[in-house]
């Protein structure tokens, strides 16, 4: 792959270009005390010199010491709520005499474009893509939102408190599912950003957008930053045997101390960007003339998530959240051919209570009757 | 209830402000419809014409906290085919539950010239710790599109689509940023039931758990978190004690921190 380089000033060139054939973009931008994606249109709406610090249960938003436009990691927001809305309609219907008619969604207004985008949340995106649009069943609107995307993806600069990427081999540097990558390099009074291109549609962006060839040098620094990215992770998560040992940790201990700490919130689930259920939810009017079906993220930590005939099958906190560590670590791998985490520590830093999915791991390991004594969970 | 004979709908108030019952003549728009479905038969804040029972459908408003009361729920529920609580009061026993901590004669004594004249009882109950009841719509008020949604799918025999779960479902779904996690600001959300549409947070304020517990809730793992994190127990007692203060898990967590 050819390296390039656009320098700082002309990036601005590359989201005017993006506007102007009819991208709507979407990317990082400071909104109630937190990086949040949103609607962006120049290169100001970024959070210029912020970044943040982030612990279990715990986001502050910090200034940089410089003007890096991507210098802070992953905040609540994934670019799922963009593929898959929170809450969508999926159809209406409208009473006439003894019968009813259909009234098809409108499609999409504009195509977008994500700026930004992590290496795992790259991953992430294709972990999606297998559960929605590449099986059997296939979500219209998912597949369609999916098509249209163009992705900027930004190598992380530096490690989040509570990333782990690189236990699940998912980033820090993006290897896939990108239109561009850029990797922003702040070296002296030099700004710019070394550029690859993923796609043909990437390469023909980069027509209109000022750059040049990189030089071994750049490449280097880009590689060096990376690099020093992947040593500083926050969190490690050992997965050697662990969808085995999990399938043989159904009555650890361990379980009941998460519980008491688990508020069955669902926070972990909201955040995590992976995490793909929907439920459907048929509503009329008062008239009863007028219905609507909408679809709505769910969760594996709700009483009606698991709910069949005469009750609900996870009655208990301990059964939800073993469910979820469970499903992510170990079953999604039968289902889908790999984990269901993608080791972007969302769960961790969004969870009230500060459950770490890589510290309970840990905790389940050591505690597995059975097992000899060990400290870090590593064997 | 599909019938050619429109529904009746009365709505009774107990000990409370009304201020769910105005949530229903909130609804404006949607209150034409709503009289084009059933027959307002008894709803003092609307109309002064009473139809008599039965009635299809009651709301009721409120708590129980007079020996009158006690009586007259019970013949309210005697008097309808559905009967559906709405509001902290009638779900919870609501604000005026605060006096169930401490001694009401006491009160009485203090602040009536003539004690005598007050019929009162030691406790303020919600409607289901008299008379079974067929659904309870919480909040403090309620939402007003809850409480449609709520009548909308009585009146199509289909079920309402009122989850249980905790407000923080609703407060991500919207985008907010966790004021607890990235402010560090006490929030009841995880142990409130959603229906407000996660308001609080969203003015950047922690969730004050006017919507009452949610389906399970783990108040005690909330409450060490906020206690972890500098928030004193009188404070914990008295985020706990407000709206739905006497509704049994934030009771019990309240008086675990209330030394
Ligand atoms: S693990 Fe944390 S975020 Fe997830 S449901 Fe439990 S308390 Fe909520
Ligand atoms: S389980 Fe947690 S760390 Fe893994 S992808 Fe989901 S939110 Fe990120
Ligand atoms: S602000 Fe409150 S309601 Fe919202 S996610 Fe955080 S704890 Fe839950």
């Amino acid at each position: 792959m050819k390296s390039l380089v656009i320098e700082r000033t002309d990036l601005e060139k590359l989201f005017s270009t993006l506007v102007g054939r009819g991208y709507r973009l979407i990317g990082p931008t400071l909104r109630e005390a937190a990086i949040v994606y949103g609607e962006i249109k120049t290169v100001n709406d970024l959070p210029i010199g912020w970044t943040d610090g982030q612990a279990a249960g715990q986001y502050r938003l910090q200034r940089r010491g410089d003007a890096a436009l991507f210098g802070y990691n992953l905040g609540p927001h994934s670019w799922k709520k963009e593929n898959l809305p929170p809450s969508l309609r999926l159809f209406s219907a409208e009473r006439r005499d003894q019968s009813f008619v259909i009234i098809e969604e409108p499609a999409d207004e504009l195509p977008m474009a994500f700026i930004g985008a992590r290496s795992c949340e790259l991953h992430a995106i294709s972990i999606q893509d297998r559960v929605l649009m590449q099986g059997p069943f296939v979500d219209p609107t998912y597949a369609r939102r999916r098509n249209q995307t163009l992705v900027i993806a930004v190598n992380c600069g530096q490690a989040g408190g509570t990333c782990f990427c690189v236990s699940m081999k998912s980033g820090p540097q993006a290897t896939q599912g990108f239109d561009i990558a850029l990797t922003e390099v702040l070296d002296g009074h030099r700004h710019y950003f070394l550029t690859e291109v993923g796609t043909t549609r990437g390469a023909e962006i980069l027509n209109d957008v000022p750059h040049r060839a990189a030089r071994d040098v750049e490449k280097a620094a880009a590689q060096r930053i990376v690099d020093r990215t992947a040593a500083t992770m926050g969190r490690k998560l050992y997965t050697g045997g662990l969808k085995e040992f999990l399938y043989s940790a159904y009555e650890n201990p361990h379980w009941d101390d998460v519980a008491a700490r688990c508020l069955s919130c669902a926070n972990c689930t909201m955040v995590c960007p992976t995490c793909f259920c929907t439920t459907v939810e048929d509503v009329t009017d008062l008239s009863g003339a007028h219905a609507e079906r909408w679809q709505k993220w769910d969760s594996c930590f709700t009483a009606d998530f698991s709910y069949i005939h005469g009750g609900s099958v996870r009655s208990s906190t301990k059964s939800r959240y073993r469910q979820w560590l469970t499903h992510k670590l170990a079953t999604w791998m039968d289902q889908f051919s790999t984990p269901g985490c993608v080791g972007c520590g969302r769960c961790i830093t969004w969870c009230p209570t500060g459950i770490d999915i890589t510290q309970e791991v840990v905790s389940l390991r050591e505690r597995q009757p059975g097992r000899k004594e060990q400290s870090d969970g590593e064997p | 209830m599909v019938s050619k004979r429109k529904p009746k709908l009365a709505v009774w108030k107990f000990a409370s402000c009304d201020g769910c019952q105005l949530s229903l003549l909130d609804c404006e728009d949607e209150l034409l419809s709503l009289v084009g479905r059933v027959e307002i038969a008894n709803f003092a804040e609307a109309s002064r014409a009473v139809i008599r029972g039965p009635y299809d459908l009651s709301l009721v408003e409120g708590s129980i906290t007079t020996p009158h009361d006690a009586e007259r729920i019970q013949r309210v529920r005697r008097d309808s085919k559905r009967l559906i609580v709405i509001g902290a009061c009638a779900t919870a026993g609501g604000i005026q539950a605060l006096r169930n901590f401490q001694d009401v004669k006491e009160f009485v004594s203090i602040v009536y010239a003539t004690p005598d004249y007050i019929a009162t009882l030691d406790k303020s109950t919600p409607i289901a710790a008299h008379v079974p009841v067929d659904f309870e719509l919480r909040g403090c008020p309620v939402n007003k599109k809850q409480l449609l949604e709520l009548i909308s799918a009585l009146l199509s025999g289909r079920k309402p689509n009122i989850p249980a779960y905790s407000v923080c479902v609703e407060c991500k779904q919207r985008g907010t940023v966790c004021v607890m996690v990235a402010r560090g600001e006490p929030c009841m959300g995880p142990v409130t039931q959603a229906g407000c549409g996660a308001l609080c947070p969203s003015y950047v304020r922690g969730c004050y758990g006017c919507f009452g517990p949610m389906e399970n809730p783990n108040v005690e793992s909330l409450t060490a978190e906020w206690r972890h994190r500098g928030v004193q127990a009188p404070d914990v007692v008295r985020a706990l004690r407000s709206f739905n203060a006497y509704a049994e898990p934030f009771r019990r967590e309240s008086e675990a921190h209330d030394q």
